[in-house]
């Protein structure tokens, strides 16, 4: 076991020259003839208001990354292997981690003509810090202290402190390059494979090719239609009766449909998405180390797996690293449902047979099906458990790590070490348990500043291994994210960032009716 | 509202603009009121614009930068003042979440609702006239009761389940409407006619139903008197008895009835919107509510509330001007 994962790991790119391949150098793993030019589909996100946005620093939500990623180019990007590609950038370097210098690459034009320069990128790096912007990445992007323009096509990036996953950061759609001082969005002027042709918020957006596009040969498409349909059903029924061609979401309920209808097909992405219990630590005795392993023991997570997400899920080991992570710890025993544990932990426990309220909303995705099973299983190991359904409105400000039993959901972070901070560092504002292990923290920090990838892989595997034994967060699935798409697009395959290619199928699919 | 009761021997006109007026005066201090409550209860929803637009990643500091972007850091009472004086300035405020003029999004979309509004009533009102007389001059009889059956059937079932079954008939495997009401810019009308078939047929069938069994029990109240006899031992043709002896005297109820359905076309048609991704006000007005976009919730509700009292208005003048007996107090 050890030994594949270090084969894994020593593939890998080294950290301090980042000889990282050019995006389309990138081998396709579908072996796909001659792609199509020309056509136009329409794309179905899971929302659309008046909170869309074609600001890159704002994205809420997958409507936006998609639009984003249309609009815009990034430093990098994301490969299928969760690695880094250099995308506007031509080089990125540094010795210690902290000093970062990046070369972008000649001759790229935005929309409106104008080339791009170092100072762009700066901009659009910066304005993070800036509160008033609203940037959804702001406490990641304080980990810059400076940027600054050293030629036309060249800069350096200081951070407060080490971090080898620099380049993978600056991949996040958030980061996407905007033209230095642009503050008016409604004219969205990027480096992206599409132009903006009209985008009214909630309604749709529609975009056409940029035929100045740097990758050279793409995008395809004349035109896509972006627009959101909130309800799954209606989605599944637009895409069914070949009003749409692409959409987002679909629920583990309607893919039969769609399997079956032999003009459509799905795109399955296994991702590091997940629906965690939260023991809180200061929640009185959901803070003890025993009552937290019953209610681990109490997952039956194959069940989780069938019944609520009807297959399309990945079994997880109460830490947040999935198991096709580079990083993935494969020698951790798995944790399984186990009555009789549960049942000792919790008389060890002293749990009484007062209620136990668990708050579940459908903001957090099977959240309230999980409770319910918690609860049965709980009657059985002694344990008193209430569900608590509130809705998805607010749920994030009111509920989410405020109770002692809550549901917390997080999307997939590219990097070990995002999740990691985010989530499980002592100090982060989402330490979602409240808990503090130093060892933990401190393994942290070394792993950001640690090139080689074997010894990062070790840290991190350590770290999995405190989290899933010591941590106060129960993890039972990573849940699949399922695109639906109408059999003439060709071009498509899971990037495991996100659905969607990781949002960024537009530059790369292709029509062919 | 101080206007004294108009004294008998007024002119009718005089009668029917003082009510107008009292009407409007009336129905500003209701706007007033409908205003303050949504502000009041709407500020009791957990979370406000800015953590609701931060979502998970509210960090206190973030949440606090946003909220003085957006104003949110005044106390309730100035900003309900300061959105007051705007409004009756003609400026109904700046959209926090959107970031741009209410006007400008609340003028994208109402036309919208008055496209769907307006067809659903072209096609609901004749229909709704021609189920209730006929089932009303058929009573007891196989017509009625089957019209009976029918309408209560269609008051009865939800509309998504109506929208859903015939997306899956029509646009799933028909294949002849599309299934989201999508209007092309370019467009005919034709084209906005296919879009908007399946929402339009939806909404009828709800508000069909109510219209016509108001319309037939207030068309059988007033078979029964003996004018309506009187009519028929003259010899009047049935047609005739109904469209000019009974129809105006039964307006009154008819009309009413009318008038909150319509209102509901407006407002109400959320679910429609919704299941038929329709960029109408009612969904808009749902995203507000979800984003705590004060200033945009405000305008829809002020919308919905003075479309809904000025229905009204138009239904009582429509009842008095149909009625002698009023019209000529």
């Amino acid at each position: 076991m050890g030994l594949s994962r270090r084969t894994l790991l020593t593939a890998g790119m080294a950290a301090s020259a980042l000889p990282l391949l050019p995006a389309w150098a990138q081998p396709s793993p579908l072996r796909v003839p001659q792609p199509r030019y020309g056509g136009r589909i329409r794309v179905a996100a899971m929302s659309s208001s008046t909170a869309d946005t074609t600001d890159p620093a704002k994205g809420a939500l997958s409507t936006d990354y998609i639009r984003h990623h249309m609009l815009y180019s990034g430093l990098t990007e994301y490969g299928v292997d969760l690695r880094p590609r250099l995308a506007l950038a031509e080089t990125i370097e540094s010795r210690d981690q902290i000093h970062w210098r990046v070369k972008l690459r000649p001759g790229i034009r935005f929309h409106d003509g104008k080339l791009l320069h170092a100072e762009d990128v700066v901009y659009s790096l910066m304005r993070h810090q800036n509160p008033a912007i609203g940037s959804k990445v702001r406490p990641i992007a304080s980990q810059l202290a400076e940027a600054r323009a050293t030629g036309p096509l060249d800069l350096t990036i200081t951070l407060t402190g080490p971090n080898v996953d620099l380049p993978s950061m600056l991949a996040a759609s958030h980061f996407l390059i905007i033209a230095a001082g642009t503050t008016d969005f409604s004219r969205p002027n990027g480096t992206g494979p599409y132009r903006i042709k009209s985008f009214v918020p909630g309604v749709s957006t529609i975009v056409t090719r940029n035929d100045d596009f740097w990758k050279p040969g793409k995008p395809y498409l004349d035109e896509i239609e972006l627009i959101g349909i909130p309800d799954e059903v209606s989605r599944v029924n637009a895409l069914l009766s070949r009003d749409v061609h692409l959409i987002v979401a679909v629920n583990p309920r309607s893919m039969r449909r769609i399997k079956e209808s032999g003009t459509h097909d799905l795109l399955e992405t296994s991702s590091g998405l997940y629906t965690n219990l939260i023991m809180r630590r200061d929640g009185g005795i959901t803070g003890n180390p025993d009552f937290v392993l019953g209610m681990k023991y109490l997952f039956d997570r194959e069940l989780v797996k069938r019944a609520l997400f009807r297959g399309s899920a990945q079994i997880a080991n109460d830490h947040p690293i999935p198991p096709f992570h580079p990083f993935y710890r494969a020698d951790l025993p798995q944790r399984a449902f186990d009555l009789d544990r549960a049942k000792y932990h919790f008389a060890k426990a002293g749990v009484g047979r007062s209620p136990l309220s668990i708050y579940a909303s459908p903001a957090a995705e099977g959240s309230v099906d999980m409770g319910s099973v918690l609860q049965e299983y709980g009657a059985r190991a002694g344990l008193n458990l209430a569900v608590n359904r509130v809705p998805a409105d607010g749920y994030w400000s009111t509920h989410w790590m405020k109770h002692p039993l809550s549901f917390g959901n997080t999307n997939p972070r590219p990097t070990a070490d995002l999740v990691f901070s985010l989530f499980y560092k002592s100090t982060a504002a989402w330490n979602e348990t409240g808990w503090k292990n130093e060892r933990f923290d401190q393994l942290l920090l070394e792993a950001r500043a640690t090139a080689d990838d074997s010894l990062r892989g070790q840290m991190y595997g350590e770290m999995q291994e405190i989290v899933r034994d010591q941590g106060g967060t129960a993890i039972p699935v990573f849940i699949n994210m399922t695109d639906g798409y109408d059999n003439r697009l060709k071009g498509l395959y899971p990037v495991p960032v996100g659905g969607l290619m990781g949002y960024a199928f537009a530059e790369h699919v292709w029509w062919e009716d | 509202m101080s206007a004294a009761s108009p004294a008998t021997g007024q002119s009718g006109t005089t009668f029917l603009l003082t009510l107008i007026v009292r009407r409007l005066a009336s129905g500003l201090l209701t706007l007033f009121l409908v205003a303050l409550v949504v502000f009041i209860v709407s500020g009791l929803l957990p979370g406000d614009a800015a953590q609701e637009m931060l979502g998970q990643s509210a960090t206190p500091e973030a949440v606090a930068a946003l909220r003085q972007q957006m104003g949110l850091d005044q106390p309730a009472s100035i900003r309900f003042v300061r959105w007051l004086a705007g409004l009756l300035g003609g400026d109904p405020g700046f959209s926090m979440v959107a970031n741009m003029p209410v006007a400008d999004i609340i003028a994208s979309r109402l036309p919208n609702s008055l496209i769907l509004a307006g067809l659903s009533t072209l096609v609901a009102v004749p229909m709704a006239l021609t189920i209730g007389i006929a089932s009303a001059l058929r009573q007891g009889g196989r017509l009625d009761r089957a019209l009976n059956t029918a309408t209560l059937s269609m008051v009865a079932v939800p509309e998504f389940l109506i929208a859903t079954i015939a997306v899956l008939i029509f646009a799933v495997e028909l294949r002849w409407l599309p299934s989201i009401a999508l209007v092309p810019a370019s467009g005919t009308f034709l084209d906005l006619l296919r879009a908007l078939a399946m929402p339009v047929l939806s909404l009828s069938v709800i508000v069909v139903a109510q219209m016509a069994r108001m319309t037939r029990a207030a068309i059988i109240a007033q078979l029964g008197l003996p004018y309506v006899e009187m009519a028929r031992l003259k010899g009047v043709a049935p047609a005739r008895l109904v469209l000019v002896h009974v129809l105006p005297n039964a307006i009154a109820p008819i009309v009413n009835a009318m008038a909150l359905s319509l209102s509901y076309l407006l407002g109400g048609a959320v679910i429609v919107e919704t299941i038929f991704n329709y960029p109408g006000l009612a969904s808009l007005m749902v995203n507000a509510v979800t984003s705590r976009d004060m200033p945009l919730l405000q305008a829809c509700a002020m919308i919905f509330c003075g479309a809904y009292l000025l229905l009204v208005l138009v239904a009582d003048i429509v009842a008095i001007l149909a009625n002698p007996r009023l019209r000529n107090r």
